[in-house]
């Protein structure tokens, strides 16, 4: 019996080492393991054996399957591994093939820089606001120290529909509406659209965008406006940003300030993109004036804030060195692709 | 404003600093320099010679050969040069040095010319005489220069000095950004006082010396103010016996510095004045002036005069004029009359000096349409105490410079007075609000220092009426913070109860759609918020639609900028058409901006701003794609129902056959189609274009960030397909509604995934096949009861004559 296993066995595995191909694998799993494989039949021929017999003759067979199993499984996975090698090979392709792009929009360059700027200062704690395009005079103007007659209102080239209404020509009125709802503190920046009567060129546009920025509180003082817009300006343009405040002008805010940034294209040194100075200038700023404060309902004596303006367009343009801002009205798929 | 460096030191004589650190400092401490420009820049090696010597050339007919003295030596010179004789003093270029431009006014070269010796037709030459272009300058600053040809030095003129310096051309000119503040810093004492305090310097303005005869300008003239409101101010002095001739030449390189023209002595006096002290004045030929009188009163409703520059003129009853006994001799502020102009042989003048009110001048000056010197000065709010210390001033320059007998005494009609403002001081309070530790006595330094002085007993600072800005304490803060520094004031971050950063509502909302929009292959656009009326044209809308109303605005740039718009429409098919002329293949743009609704017209409150989400295109995809993105966004939102649409949506600028209102819970929230083609046309979009409209407010109401996971279904879905005939007005929606509403709890989903139209189907039909899926969430389904809900479905579709196919 023993012999009879062994021969089966040799017989078995030298058939694998003959087969070439997974289905003639499978024949021989068939012809010997099967359940009419040779095999098996020396099972079914178990009722001839003495009983004391059969357990050891059970457990040859079983031995001689495991055997051939082993084998078997071993041939198997070295052809299929073959098999899959020769596939892949010719399923080499050339990678520097163009690629499949899906069609994919791009954001304004506007859009860009004002998220940037509301990611700096929502992290800061302020809350982005928004107010009116069409105002009243009384919010563009007067509640902010800027009465009838008063050169401002001339210097900024208003777009008047009536005599109360016009278009907001700066964000500042935001600040008015939210100083007068008297919630305190208050931490905002308020984005968007401003008009002012510019003929359209490279570096004018009848309507752009603005950036308010509005703190009120308990003892602030100018070293925070100081210190927030430092911050803010290393985060815009790069820790290395340096910079610089020059007393200025407005009448909503006392002092008053406007702010350079050292050219983020030369670093300082000077060069045509900051005509040779060095420094940029990007926005304005100020403490808030105690007579708006009164105005729009706050004690100036218990309460002090800060306020600063930047505009938008200017800060796209710096960033992404844009040399005409009409580019950014015209909508050129070219251009926004870019972005 | 500009002022030269020469100038400001006649007032700061210790000021010793380079161009550049003028420009720096003064900037810090708020006087803000744009840019300076150095007279001497492009010129180099540059003396005076005197011609000893000219002879013909040999081989030139029309150049000639000069042995000029340049003092150290005497040098061959040849030039072709008309107006040089023996003997002239002119400024001479050396070998190797440089002149700033050619021959002709305005002619200048970046970084000058040099001169080198060289042979001019064979004959050696080692320089050049200059004209006093090539010196960069030009005839309307030094009026005594010759038309063509070099200019000549007066004959005492010493032979070998720098010749830049004779000229007084060794000098910078700064221009500086003068806030509207700061009225005061629109003189050149204004902007000396800010410069000796800036550095440190001792202040010398000019000292005015009493001035006049024995006579009183009362027997000369009268002066009555009609309208004070407008004029605070009004004072006048008397000069006769006037000899009219140029000026020094101090007063002419001072004045030519800062761009204005000399002319002779009277006007320059009066130029001068202006500059030095920021007070326009006037002069008029007193013998012009009819009864010996000045009225100032307001114009005629329909007067006309004639300016001096002979312009004819209209005036309103808002315009202001100076009158004597009969008629009118200026316009306040702006413009004297010809009536009354100074010409060469004047005899006695009348020196105005006055204070308007500057919002008027402003106003007049553009209902006028007249500009100047004097009305940009006024319009900013004068200082009616300076009117004085201006007319004195002038008065002692004529003393001075003997242009005539000033007449003793002023006629001054001053109503109200104007004085200085008193500020409680309080040093601690400064000191919070800057941030800073100042002592209290630095501050009043910084404060003597601009002309502020202290009250020890009151403990006010006291402003003087120059400085009509300073008020309160944070007034006072900023002058402390200005000479303090800026750059000194530290840096903090504010303390104090946090805060939660965060976008509204409606932003976030806004980012999802300008996601989504991107996703779906869309760039961001932006387009003007107003616009043309005729764009409702364009857009075919009928005379009544709603769409017409728009907020006009009163004073637009044009026509074309000068309603806000009510539609979103314009901008994005304005710049899809952009795209199409330029030949840009597959174009998808979005925009998201506000279109503007009156309540009324016209306007008495606020129109109501709608966020529009526009979307447009043209290339590939068609009506279905965009129906995609609505969905893809209604769904990314939170608004899970099923919206509907209606084609019924009569948009005139749509194609009639391919538009639909979206609706979600039965509200209009948007539409969407293509652009009908004549539109197209006009826009000159030579494809067809699609677009939607997202009205935002209608979206951010049912927006929700609330989401409830429902569990992934464990037991198998059945799928039934159905194929249909059914007339084509028949819409699929009609269809969906059907399945949606008869389908039952297990229905889960359908899909269209045929529809056919032509050969085999009978005219006017069309061939429509779903399939519809149908699932339990907690079992597997039976055949039986998939078939109930099948039939409900079946049976409502042939109920409206469609018809199955088996």
């Amino acid at each position: 019996m023993q012999e009879k296993l062994n021969n089966i066995k040799d017989e078995a595995l030298k058939a694998i080492g003959l087969a070439d191909a997974p289905e003639k694998l499978n024949d021989v799993r068939v012809k010997y393991l099967g359940k009419k494989g040779e095999l098996t039949a020396v099972l079914k021929s178990m009722k001839d054996v003495a009983p004391e017999d059969r357990p050891k003759v059970g457990q040859m067979v079983n031995e001689a399957r495991e055997a051939i199993e082993k084998v078997l499984e071993e041939s198997k996975a070295k052809m299929e591994r073959a098999l899959r090698e020769r596939q892949m090979k010719k399923e080499v392709i050339d990678v520097t093939l163009p690629s499949k792009k899906n069609m994919v929009g791009h954001r304004h360059p506007n859009t860009i820089a004002l998220e940037e700027v509301e990611r700096i200062f929502v992290g800061m704690g302020y809350e982005v606001v928004e107010g009116p395009e069409v105002e009243y005079d009384l919010y563009n103007f007067e509640k902010l120290n800027i009465p009838d007659g008063h050169p401002a209102k001339d210097e900024q080239d208003t777009f008047y529909v009536n005599k109360e209404i016009v278009l907001r020509t700066q964000t500042s009125p935001v600040q008015a509406r939210v100083m007068e709802q008297g919630k305190l503190p208050i931490r905002m920046i308020a984005p968007g659209r401003v008009f002012r009567s510019d003929e359209v060129d490279a570096t004018h546009s009848p309507s752009f965008h603005q950036i308010e920025g509005l703190v009120i509180d308990k003892n602030i003082s100018f070293s925070d406006l100081k210190g927030t817009l430092e911050v803010f300006a290393k985060e815009l343009f790069g820790p290395e940003t340096k910079t610089k405040f020059r007393p200025h002008h407005f009448p909503f805010t006392e002092p008053s300030a406007e702010v350079d940034v050292t050219c983020f294209k030369c670093g300082g040194k000077g060069c045509r993109f900051c005509k040779g100075s060095g420094w940029i200038e990007i926005l304005g700023c100020g403490m808030v004036h105690p007579h708006v404060l009164e105005m729009c309902g706050i004690d100036p004596n218990e309460y002090t804030g800060f306020a600063f303006g930047a505009g938008l367009e200017r800060i796209a343009l710096l960033k992404y060195e844009i040399d005409d801002m009409r580019l950014l009205y015209e909508n050129d798929i070219r251009f926004l692709k870019q972005f | 404003m500009n002022t030269s460096l020469s100038w400001i030191k006649a007032y700061v004589p210790d000021l010793d600093v380079t161009a550049q650190e003028y420009a720096d400092a003064m900037t810090l401490s708020g006087t803000k320099v744009e840019g300076y420009e150095k007279l001497d820049a492009d010129l180099d090696k540059i003396v005076v010679g005197q011609i000893d010597k000219i002879e013909k050339h040999p081989d030139a007919d029309k150049l000639i050969i000069c042995q000029v003295n340049v003092g150290t030596e005497t040098v061959q010179i040849v030039t072709g040069a008309p107006n040089v004789r023996e003997g002239d003093k002119v400024p001479v270029v050396l070998d190797g040095g440089r002149v700033a431009g050619g021959h002709e006014p305005g002619e200048r070269v970046e970084g000058g010319i040099r001169i080198k010796k060289g042979k001019l037709r064979g004959v050696d030459s080692f320089g050049m005489m200059c004209s006093i272009e090539e010196l960069g300058s030009n005839r309307d600053m030094y009026p005594e220069a010759p038309e063509y040809g070099i200019y000549i030095f007066p004959e005492d003129t010493e032979v070998g000095v720098d010749a830049v310096e004779v000229l007084g051309l060794h000098d910078v000119v700064f221009e500086y950004e003068v806030t509207s503040n700061r009225v005061d810093c629109f003189s050149v004492v204004g902007v000396a006082r800010e410069a000796a305090a800036t550095f440190g310097k001792e202040f010398h303005p000019p000292v005015v010396t009493e001035t006049g005869n024995n006579e009183d300008v009362n027997d000369y003239i009268k002066v009555t103010v009609e309208d004070s409101g407008l004029c605070p101010r009004y004072c006048a002095r008397v000069v006769k016996n006037i000899k009219v001739g140029p000026s020094p030449k101090w007063m002419q390189r001072r004045l030519a510095s800062v761009g204005i023209r000399p002319i002779n002595n009277l006007v320059d006096i009066t130029n001068y004045v202006m500059e030095e002290y920021g007070q326009p004045m006037h002069a008029y030929d007193l013998e012009t002036i009819a009864g010996n009188e000045i009225i100032v009163r307001r114009a005629a409703a329909d007067e006309k005069f004639v300016t001096l520059d002979g312009q004819e003129r209209q005036m309103d009853a808002s315009v202001l004029m100076i009158c004597d006994g009969e008629k009118s001799v200026g316009i306040a502020g702006i413009m004297g009359g010809e009536n009354s102009m100074i010409t060469d042989d004047v005899k006695t003048m009348l020196f105005e000096a006055a204070c308007f009110d500057g919002t008027n001048i402003r106003k007049s000056s553009k209902k006028v349409g007249l500009r100047t010197d004097a009305s940009g000065k006024f319009e900013k709010g004068l200082d009616p105490n300076n009117a004085q210390a201006a007319i004195d001033r002038a008065c002692q320059l004529v003393e001075e410079l003997g242009a005539g007998e000033v007449v003793g005494g002023m006629v001054d009609v001053y109503g109200k007075k104007k004085e200085p403002v008193r500020i409680p001081f309080d040093a601690e309070a400064i000191n919070t609000l800057l941030g800073t530790d100042i002592s209290k006595e630095e501050m009043l330094g910084y404060f003597t220092a601009i002309g502020l002085s202290y009250d020890e007993v009151t403990n006010e600072v006291i402003a003087p009426t120059f400085r009509h800005d300073l008020f309160r304490l944070a007034d006072l803060a900023e002058e402390a913070a200005r000479f303090y520094g800026y750059d000194n004031i530290p840096t903090t971050l504010p303390r104090g109860e946090a805060t939660t950063g965060k976008l509204s509502f409606k932003l976030r909302v806004e980012e999802i759609a300008r996601n989504i929009a991107e996703f779906c292959g869309f760039s961001q656009g932006m387009t003007y918020s107003f616009e043309s009326p005729k764009v409702f044209d364009k857009l075919l809308l009928p005379e009544d639609s709603l769409l017409r109303h728009a907020v006009e605005i009163m004073n637009p740039l044009g026509e074309d900028y000068s309603i806000m718009r009510t539609t979103s429409l314009n901008g994005m098919l304005t710049s899809l058409a952009t795209n199409y002329n330029r030949r840009n293949k597959n174009v998808r743009l979005y925009e998201l901006g506000n279109i503007y609704l009156p309540k009324a017209l016209p306007l008495t409150e606020l129109p109501e701003e709608r966020m529009q989400f526009t979307l447009g295109m043209y290339g590939d995809g068609d009506f279905f794609s965009m129906k995609g993105v609505v969905e893809e966004f209604f769904e990314k939102v939170g608004m899970h129902k099923k919206e509907t649409y209606d084609p019924n949506a009569g948009k005139p600028y749509l194609h009639p056959g391919r538009q639909a209102n979206i609706i979600y819970e039965g509200i209009v929230v948007g539409y969407l189609g293509e652009v009908h083609p004549d539109v197209a046309d006009t826009y000159g979009i030579g494809t067809k274009a699609y677009v939607a409209v997202i009205d935002m407010p209608e979206i951010v109401k049912r927006t929700t960030f609330d989401r409830k996971y429902t569990g992934i279904a464990k037991f198998p879905a059945v799928t039934r397909d159905i194929s249909m005939v059914m007339p084509k007005e028949i819409l699929a929606g009609q269809v969906e509604e059907v399945i949606e509403k008869k389908g039952g709890s297990y229905l889960e989903s359908y899909a269209l995934f045929d529809i056919y139209e032509g050969a085999q189907i009978k005219e006017g039909y069309k061939s429509v096949a779903y399939s519809i899926v149908f699932r339990a969430k907690d079992k597997t389904l039976e055949d039986a009861e998939v078939t109930t809900a099948m039939d409900q479905i079946l049976g409502a579709l042939e109920s409206m004559g469609i018809e199955l196919r088996k």
